[in-house]
């Protein structure tokens, strides 16, 4: 019972592949579901309407929520009141894309979760995240390198999962594809501005692409989850997405005058296994510290 | 748009959703129509006509104008703080994306207002630099903590409406695009007084710790929202205050103990329904004047946040002044950009026209 | 008491700041609300170029759906006519009454006119 809130070969106990070890839930958040849950029970072990591909989507969900977390920072700190707007607009478009996935997630990975259960309920080792997104908050250089590359990530992403086979998936996809396009229009409109601007923000924009550039590699791996769901024609491989990511950042990078890296001494891994870098408890923390030390209380 | 799962959608919560702002509203839109009188200001006055910025207009009118908006908006920018420190805290993703968009509001309030100063002939960037430099104030109720999460309620609920109780008169203001900003303002602010109202409503059906954090923070921001008001400016109070001309300019339609009053005789039905108990022992109803009775307000306090000794008032500054700095070298790069870009365009259409 | 008056230097034309930086020029933006209506001014901001400010105007004006269109101009570009010359520019209409349909008399039996 404790592998079915992730593990999808629990409910069709057919299909081979499994998502990556996650740990074991905690037995205190595990039971805080329960009590909150009324027909969790009942949806334990071969569930209705189970599908294989959960872990996929929450890999996908959790990257929204986290960089709506790490956005919803730059309010109040921006460099233009106009801009805290601009980044605030941002980080709403990803939590709705998050919130538009986990309570599908929870009514197909068998448990029955809504959305602040997985938010609020789940600690970091049950995050299925890419690093990227989970890094601290740079200066303004940064935040436009990190969104630069996820939100063309992002757009080559849900272009392609609009032809999602599952219904929901593509719904998703279609609304946010919107969102993504606009979020990309405003990362190009700034690096190319502080790629070309003095020599200081050339020098600072500069630096952030090289700053950037160990956490990419994770968007474009392989890991099980997505080769399920590839193989399913929900999801798409994500290093099928490569090449027309970095065509795209390259685009806007030499619009800048700036040089696109060459490759990382290091590259982060294991997010979406749930193994993540140190800033991601405090995240956590941050984030979940009034839910969980109020258990069962509705806000 | 928030909250109607809990409030009947048809009982108005604020003054910004009742027959004066209607009324402010129409006021407002029937000023299309041809002028009557000439330029004049004082003949505009007379005649409730507004002045527009290009008008003729007293010098004293003029400086206490862009003061007072330009106070108003310092209030909006300094009032992100307080709740913007709880959008990585929100305890719910339903409350983080309400946080979110309220605080995006309140910067959104900023910037209608900043224009509307502007247009009396002062830069926004002065007008942060005075903010910066101590020079220009802000809402003291910004200079107090927001420490727990109920605290987000009280604000929406106490604090945003006590300020629409001041700002659905200044939808009348006789500046014009004063008078146009407010209205947008008033509009948005709605929403904001609502989900406050929600917030502590949820607490108060809540768990008994919830509860004692939502009388804890209606315990903390009922006064500091009465004295939001300003200090008493009716009777012998009247006399040397600002309040006599503003309202000879038509900048102030009410006196600050009428409003005051209002919010009162607004409220303490609401702090019923919730179940909450106001910190004022001497608060009851008054059949006679057909109002509620409140204590006394400690002015002591007022003028002391007022003249920076409040609980928050150097961090909220510092906190401003620090984004401000960290960001100009952005902001300077978005210049240079400009000026390049400009330089190009116009070396492109030489050629073009050489061609 | 209304002592001094002095003209304005114009709809939000910006002055130099006091010190040091020098500011994003101010836009002046202009919303069509739904189709069919006419590009209405809704306020005004800063921004460093006419790219920006039709972004910081979307998020600054359009959050409600207020609009389907946005323009941004210059402010400094905006040439206005001045309150001193309103009665030499809008006061000699005001006898021109043959313009308007009123003023002319028919029988009260033609129809369509």
């Amino acid at each position: 019972m404790s592998t079915s809130a992730s593990s999808p070969s629990t409910d069709t106990g057919t299909t081979p592949v499994t998502e990556p070890v996650t740990g074991a839930v905690s037995s205190a958040s595990e039971s805080a579901h329960r009590e909150s849950l009324p027909g969790a029970a009942e949806n334990t072990g071969a569930a209705p309407g189970a599908k294989p591909y959960a872990a996929y989507l929450l890999g996908l969900a959790d990257d929204a929520m986290v960089y709506a977390q790490r956005l919803g920072e730059w309010m109040t700190n921006a460099p233009q009141i106009e801009e805290d707007m601009a980044l605030g607009n941002i980080a709403l478009d990803l939590l709705g894309q998050a919130r538009g996935l986990y309570p599908y997630i929870g009514s197909i990975d068998g448990t029955g979760r809504g959305e602040d259960d997985y938010a609020m309920q789940r600690d970091e080792r049950e995050w299925h995240n890419v690093h990227l997104v989970e890094q601290e908050r740079g200066d303004f250089a940064d935040e436009m390198a990190r969104l630069l590359w996820f939100s063309a990530y992002q757009v080559e992403l849900h272009t392609s999962l609009t032809g999602s086979g599952d219904d929901v998936v593509a719904g998703v996809a279609g609304k946010a594809l919107k969102e993504v396009r606009y979020h990309l229009d405003h990362a190009s409109l700034w690096v190319v501005r502080l790629g070309d601007g003095t020599a200081e923000s050339h020098r600072r924009m500069q630096a952030a692409l090289e700053r950037v550039l160990p956490h990419l590699a994770e968007l474009f791996d392989d890991d099980e989850a997505s080769v399920l769901a590839a193989d399913l024609e929900v999801g798409v491989l994500p290093s099928t997405l490569h090449d027309a990511v970095v065509a795209r950042v390259a685009h806007v990078v030499e619009q800048g005058t700036l040089t696109l890296p060459d490759g990382s001494r290091w590259r982060s891994r294991g997010g979406r296994a749930g193994i993540h870098s140190r800033p991601m408890g405090s995240l956590l923390a941050e984030m979940q510290h009034i839910a969980r030390s109020h258990p069962g209380a509705t806000w | 748009m928030y909250g109607n799962d809990v409030i009947d959608p048809n009982e108005p919560l604020n003054a910004a959703e009742t027959a004066a702002y209607d009324a402010a509203a129409e006021h407002e839109d029937q000023r299309g129509g041809r002028d009557t009188v000439g330029g004049d200001f004082d003949a505009l006055l007379a005649a409730d006509q507004r002045i527009e910025p290009r008008d003729a207009m007293p010098d004293e009118y003029r400086e206490t104008l862009i003061r007072q908006i330009a106070q108003h908006a310092h209030s909006e920018i300094i009032g992100m703080q307080p709740e913007g420190n709880w959008i990585t805290r929100a305890p719910s993703l339903r409350r983080k994306a309400i946080l979110i968009a309220k605080v995006q509001d309140e910067a959104g309030h900023g910037l209608y207002l900043y224009s509307a100063a502007e247009t009396l002939g002062i830069d926004r960037q002065e007008l942060l630099e005075r903010l910066h430099d101590g020079k220009q104030k802000y809402s003291s109720i910004f200079n107090y903590p927001t420490l727990t999460w109920a605290d987000c309620g009280a604000i929406g609920w106490l604090v945003d409406g006590a300020a629409i109780m001041n700002q659905v008169p200044l939808c009348r203001c006789s500046y014009g695009p004063y008078a146009r900003a407010m209205i947008r303002v008033c509009k948005e602010e709605s929403f904001h007084q609502r989900q406050g109202f929600e917030i502590l409503w949820n607490l108060m059906r809540g768990t008994e710790s919830q509860k004692a954090m939502a009388q804890d923070a209606a315990d903390r921001w009922w006064w500091p929202a009465l004295a939001m008001f300003g200090p008493p400016d009716t009777g012998d109070a009247a006399k040397g205050g600002h309040t006599e001309q503003s309202m000879a300019w038509g900048i102030k339609r009410f006196s600050n103990d009428d409003l005051r009053q209002k919010f009162v005789d607004m409220t303490v039905p609401q702090a019923q329904k919730l179940g909450l108990t106001l910190p004022d022992p001497d608060l009851r109803w008054n059949e006679e004047r057909g109002h509620w009775d409140f204590g006394q307000i400690d002015w002591d306090e007022f003028w002391q946040v007022l003249r920076g000794d409040g609980p928050c008032n150097a961090e909220r500054i510092e906190h401003r002044r620090r984004a401000h700095d960290e960001g100009a070298w952005v902001r300077e790069a978005a210049n240079a950009y400009a000026t390049k870009q400009a330089a190009r365009e116009r070396e492109q259409q030489q050629k073009e026209s050489a061609a | 008491m209304s002592g001094a008056t002095t003209p304005t230097t114009g709809a939000g034309a910006p002055s130099e700041p006091a010190q040091g930086e020098r500011s994003w020029p101010l836009w002046e933006v202009f919303v069509r609300g739904k189709r069919g209506l006419s590009h209405v001014h809704v306020g005004s901001l800063h921004a460093p170029d006419a790219e920006l400010a039709l972004r910081n105007a979307r998020d600054v004006y359009t959050r409600r759906q207020e609009g389907v269109s946005i323009w941004v101009v210059k402010a400094d570009d905006v040439t206005a006519s001045s309150p001193s010359e309103k009665d030499s520019f809008f006061d000699p209409a005001g006898d021109k009454i043959y313009r308007h349909p009123t003023f002319y008399d028919v029988p009260e039996d033609v129809e369509y006119l």
